[in-house]
């Protein structure tokens, strides 16, 4: 079967099988969040120090909050069916379009993490396998042992006081030079030192991950028949490793990213808070300390459709990379 | 001329095990021989030190393998890799997992022309698919594209061989070629390559443990036990007039023809104890399960007797005690 029916079909599935998935995500989120103590008013009223029962009472009708619960989660899906995602009280602006502007952020925050954390963890996997038993295995078990154990905001504070504190290599947190009038690559080379320390303490702990799972997928994979044919055909080492072991070896490592995409959507949070990096994860810290529920709605909608994306990638991935799969 | 292939004295040891002792033997261009032996008689081990691809645990501790004059145990890694898939090739008894699951087979027979021939990938392609011809697969250019999991065990184990052969190896290895597919399908992979070793002038090394594809395709049979050769000969020489015990007991432990179409109906004799009575043995490793052991067969490992150049048998007391009553005609 070529490989484009074969992905075509996957993707069909995944997609059919998302709709009822985002829908009960919302009604559930929605019903959660109703169960936490205050709303937006009493935070908003609380913050203006001044508010009286009245003022509350208006800001709550206001906003939709004093109707019943089924009819304001019925007014919410119906601006979901309109592609709407609703009106944030806190900060007066549409939620889609407060999302949107912190969106890039995360999305690349995550992008560049998730990629360190694939090739440096299959490249020192793949060291680990070699080595197996031996002085470089053993030493990078101990240092995948410790990004493993150790929290990221531990590992980010630490980031910062030897890179921005006493070295002064790296700015300590923000995205970009406030106020700098660069433009192409010199903006993009900016950008990307404020990247390297956010985005590497959240990549540690999945370097860990993925240096292990590579090992043993790796070992498991080298002891197979095909592997001793393809020694039989005279290729080197590094040949069958590259060619013949990696290759199966990678298809459980792409299940285990797939999976680590929502978790890392989740450290984002800490690290954006760490490094006060202008993304969705600080939105979320922020609206859930000011209670607003129809921006915290939104960003776990995206969130879930981020990962139903991040899924569907890895099916494709995985009918890429093993032909059996996309054929049943 | 001198031979294509001369094992000498080849002894390889595990760390607390010798599985293959003192094997020698040798075989022209284009020569069929047939190694038999049970399971740890270490036929296969033999094959793979022929491919300098031993496990990691094990190596030739003596010994010599020279391969056209070259002696193999010297080669380093570089000069080895270059014979592998090119001068000598191996298929293996697994083709359910000896093929690569991810990637196509018309990638994977080509690869080894990228190796040693330098082609390019479309010349490759084009280059797999003559060979599945060759090999006969139908509809090559179409199948070219499969993975392995889209055909049967006995269609992998013709991509096993089209990859083997893709090079025209002078020596082609074939560790139980046929042990894991169908009745059928086995005297069809047989005749393949028996055509293909004529058609390309191979000598094939045939490991078996199928006495009836001995009778069938081997030029000459080499009889292993416990490591050790215990008697070669030419097949007719073999199943007519078996003079080793162990090969006398093997014979009449298999099933034959009588008068070409009916099953002797008699039950098979087996031969008592297995092979694993071998280890620790100091004399003959036979010595324990023989039915004719004397005493004197324990003091030592008794050595090759060469009859006629073809017929050597480890074994003084070999009378023409007629075990075996019927001519030759195994059954398939």
């Amino acid at each position: 079967m070529p490989a484009l029916v074969r992905i075509g079909r996957t993707l069909r599935r995944t997609l059919l099988q998302a709709v009822p998935t985002i829908l009960g995500i919302v009604i559930l989120n929605f019903f959660l969040l109703q169960l936490a103590p205050g709303d937006a008013a009493d935070v908003l009223a609380g913050e203006a120090g001044s508010a009286t029962e009245e003022s509350v009472a208006a800001l709550r009708a206001r906003f939709g909050l004093n109707s019943p619960v089924l009819e304001q989660l019925a007014t919410y899906l119906g601006n979901l069916a309109q592609f709407s995602l609703g009106f944030s009280p806190r900060y007066g602006m549409p939620v889609a379009d407060l999302i949107a502007q912190r969106l890039p952020g995360t999305l690349t925050l995550m992008a560049v993490a998730l990629l360190i954390a694939i090739l440096l963890g299959v490249v020192l996997g793949s060291l680990m396998a070699t080595f197996a038993g031996r002085i470089p295995d053993r030493l990078l078990s101990v240092f995948s042992l410790l990004f493993y154990s150790i929290p990221s905001f531990w590992i980010g504070l630490m980031l910062i006081v030897l890179f921005s504190v006493k070295l002064g290599w790296l700015p300590s947190g923000g995205a970009a030079t406030i106020g700098s009038q660069l433009k192409g690559l010199p903006a993009l080379l900016d950008k990307a030192r404020y990247m390297v320390l956010p985005a590497t303490s959240l990549a540690l702990f999945y370097v860990a991950i993925y240096a292990r799972l590579t090992r043993a997928a790796m070992l498991e994979v080298k002891n197979q028949d095909f592997v001793r044919t393809a020694y039989a055909k005279g290729l080197t080492p590094f040949g069958v490793t590259a060619r013949h072991i990696l290759r199966n070896a990678l298809i459980p490592i792409t299940t285990m990213a797939g999976m680590h995409i929502g978790g890392m959507l989740g450290g984002a949070v800490v690290v954006e808070t760490v490094y006060s990096w202008p993304g969705l994860g600080r939105l979320a810290f922020e609206a859930v300390m000011g209670r607003d529920f129809t921006v915290l709605l939104g960003i776990l909608l995206l969130s879930s459709l981020l990962v139903i994306i991040a899924n569907a990638t890895v099916d494709l991935v995985h009918a890429w990379l093993d032909p059996r799969i996309g054929a049943r | 001329m001198a031979p294509l292939l001369q094992v000498e004295n080849l002894t390889i040891g595990f760390p607390r095990a010798e599985p293959v002792r003192d094997l020698s033997f040798e075989m022209g261009a284009g020569e069929t021989l047939a190694i038999v032996g049970e399971s740890g008689s270490g036929k296969s081990l033999t094959a793979l030190a022929l491919m300098q691809l031993l496990p990691r645990a094990a190596q030739v501790t003596s010994g010599r393998i020279a391969f056209n004059g070259r002696d193999l145990l010297t080669l380093d890694a570089r000069e080895m890799r270059q014979l592998r898939g090119r001068d000598i090739a191996m298929i293996f008894q697994e083709p359910m997992t000896s093929l690569n699951p991810v990637m196509s087979i018309g990638r994977q027979i080509g690869e080894v022309l990228k190796v040693h021939e330098k082609l390019s990938g479309r010349a490759a392609r084009e280059r797999a698919i003559e060979l599945l011809r060759l090999v006969r697969i139908p509809a090559a250019e179409k199948r070219v594209d499969d993975y392995p999991h889209q055909l049967s065990g006995g269609m992998r184990q013709r991509v096993m061989i089209a990859m083997a052969v893709a090079c025209r190896p002078k020596l082609l290895i074939a560790d139980e070629p046929t042990t894991a597919l169908d009745v059928t399908i086995q005297a069809q992979v047989l005749d393949l390559l028996d055509t293909l070793r004529r058609e390309l002038q191979m000598a094939v090394v045939l490991i078996t443990h199928d006495l009836g594809v001995v009778a069938q395709w081997a030029d000459r049979v080499v009889v292993m036990y416990a490591g050790r050769k215990v008697e070669q000969a030419l097949p007719g020489d073999l199943f007519n007039d078996p003079l080793h015990p162990y090969t006398r007991g093997l014979l009449s432990a298999s099933p034959r023809l009588k008068n070409d179409f009916h099953y002797l109906s008699g039950r098979l004799t087996e031969i008592p104890g297995s092979i694993v009575s071998a280890a620790g043995e100091t004399g003959c490793p036979f010595r324990p399960r023989c039915r004719q052991a004397r005493a004197s067969c324990s003091h030592q490992v008794p050595p090759l007797i060469v009859q006629t150049p073809d017929r050597l048998v480890a074994c003084p007391f070999t009378s023409p005690l007629k075990a075996v009553p019927d001519a030759a005609h195994l059954s398939l």
